[in-house]
């Protein structure tokens, strides 16, 4: 019984953090496995945008050439950085409609008892998340593939990976931060008016800014701010194999925004919990 | 600093110990000085209506949010300062099921086994010998969604087990089960501080549930209202059963806005 004692105080360290990250992302693996109809919803969006609108919309919408495109290309080839991060904005916001689920069911409060802190414990759900959310958008590149939407060179499968992993921790950890402020499942109806559509429609997903620009100066100013709009720009640069400094910069700053947000909220002391009673 | 170790030298017998803890949200008073300590090996039962402030209690327990003034100390870590220390030396059963239903037992556990760091290896070894004491170890490859509210019940407090904690936290435990599973249940954590010298919380509204021999600490409105053994409290409160005596302690019946 003493040495169960003396067990129970050793220290949570880096190897011990190791395992519960592991735990935390092999739990929300196996439990988008036992979501089909999630994984079938998250890569029949995008291609009913691909098929339909895209298709629809291509004679309308001429892309000229502009970075990272050294020719003329296909507006489906154009929108389909944007609804990779579209892929990941549902992602974000879904995995935020979990954590508050999560919390009704009292799973949250189960992975906040661990002794490991809780801004690690945030972090590797966010890091699940995101694992998700690029098998996601890898499905979605297997069919664009057969569509002949593809980079130039085969890297491009490789370079845009760290784009995305940084994209989707941005948009998971805005998703954290909402779930801490969204009281009950209802009010998601509320994120997808409020969250998803201004961030998709108000961003250069789905046409560039300079056309946007000639349309409503003020919108593209708005699109400017929108980081969503440096998310997609992000992937789209790093998908033919560039870096967008200015959109890397942009990301990574309202990733620590958001996450340290996310945090504070869900802080002991200071957070939002408080003040609801769990 | 010399106060803090003064408090835990002073604490560090007891499994649990509130000091002093109050907490309100906005206005309305939640908890109002709550101190009562479990000790190890004990079973203790935290008795009060809907509404007493159990739940605020248990989130201040469990570090979910700090409390705004007092300090919770589990085998004399406080829970604010060394939560990692205190968690890890507190097993919890929330009221809310919290098992995955689509995942198996098995995996259930391993994912907590996870959360406290154990390796998988290990945390199969701890799952199959926690199952067996709750009589479950042939169900470790069953969905969760399969086994019955009681079945379920059980599988937690395996779950709870696998850290090997030193104390015990269960929220209205037997909710929702009937006769059966009740008694199995109260058994099998019976069977915990006898045979592990594990300090036991179990809240209840079920007066049934309470043994002569236990510690009980009455909480209404916020306020701890007795806090002893289950006889005395029948004996001070001039009662002839701990029903009575609650009854007693908490007045007439009153409208509870909160549940």
């Amino acid at each position: 019984m003493s040495e169960a004692f003396i067990e129970t105080e050793r220290p949570f360290g880096w190897g011990e953090r190791v395992i519960c990250l592991y735990g935390i992302v092999w739990r929300e693996g196996l439990r988008f496995l036992h979501q089909r109809e999630r994984f079938v919803s998250a890569l029949v969006r995008p291609l009913v945008w691909l098929f339909i609108f895209a298709a629809g919309f291509r004679q309308t919408l001429g892309v000229s050439i502009m970075p990272p495109y050294d020719t003329y290309v296909l507006y489906e080839v154009y929108i389909t950085p944007g609804l990779m991060a579209m892929i990941q904005l549902f992602n974000g916001m879904q995995s935020s409609l979990s954590m508050v689920y999560d919390r009704e069911i009292g799973s949250m409060r189960m992975l906040l008892v661990s002794p490991a802190p809780r801004w690690f414990l945030l972090t590797s759900k966010l890091v699940a998340g995101v694992a998700v959310s690029i098998l996601q958008v890898y499905a979605y590149l297997v069919v664009a593939y057969f569509w002949d939407i593809e980079p130039s060179t085969w890297w491009g499968y490789l370079t845009v990976l760290p784009a995305l992993a940084l994209s989707g921790l941005m948009l998971g950890a805005l998703g954290m931060l909402l779930s801490s402020l969204i009281k009950q499942l209802e009010n998601f109806a509320g994120v997808m008016n409020f969250v998803i559509f201004p961030m998709f429609f108000a961003s250069s997903a789905l046409y560039p800014l300079w056309r946007v620009r000639e349309g409503s100066p003020w919108l593209a100013t708005a699109c400017e701010f929108n980081p969503f709009t440096h998310a997609v720009e992000l992937i789209r640069f790093a998908f033919y194999g560039q870096v967008n400094w200015i959109a890397l910069g942009v990301v990574a700053g309202c990733t620590a925004a958001f996450l340290g947000a996310a945090v504070i909220a869900y802080d002991p002391a200071r957070g939002m919990l408080m003040r609801r009673g769990g | 600093m010399s106060s803090v170790l003064a408090a835990q030298s002073k604490t560090a017998v007891s499994a649990l110990s509130v000091d002093n803890v109050s907490h309100a949200y906005g206005a309305r008073i939640a908890l109002a000085e709550v101190s009562f300590t479990v000790a190890p090996a004990s079973f203790t039962v935290l008795l009060g209506l809907n509404g007493a402030g159990k739940s605020t209690l248990f989130s201040v327990i469990t570090h979910l949010y700090a409390s705004r003034s007092g300090a919770v100390r589990i085998f004399g870590r406080d829970v604010a300062c060394e939560s990692g220390a205190a968690l890890s030396l507190l097993g919890v059963l929330f009221q809310q099921r919290t098992l995955d239903p689509d995942l198996t037992v098995g995996q259930n556990l391993a994912y907590h086994g996870a959360l406290h760091g154990i390796r998988p290896r290990e945390s199969r070894a701890r799952a199959a010998g926690e199952l067996a004491r709750v009589g479950l170890a042939d169900r470790v490859h069953d969905k969760v969604r399969y086994l019955s509210g009681g079945q379920m019940r059980r599988v937690e407090i395996a779950r709870a087990l696998l850290h090997r904690p030193r104390m015990l936290l269960l929220d209205e435990p037997t909710a929702g089960l009937d006769i059966k599973a009740r008694a199995d249940l109260l058994e099998v954590v019976r069977g915990l501080v006898a045979d592990e010298g594990i300090g036991v919380l179990w809240t209840t509204h079920l007066v049934d549930e309470i043994r002569d021999d236990d510690h009980v600490v009455v909480l209404h409105r916020g306020r701890v209202l007795a806090d002893d053994a289950s006889g005395s409290v029948v004996r001070a409160a001039g009662a002839g059963s701990i029903g009575e005596a609650f009854r007693r302690l908490t007045g007439p019946v009153q409208e509870e806005g909160e549940s």
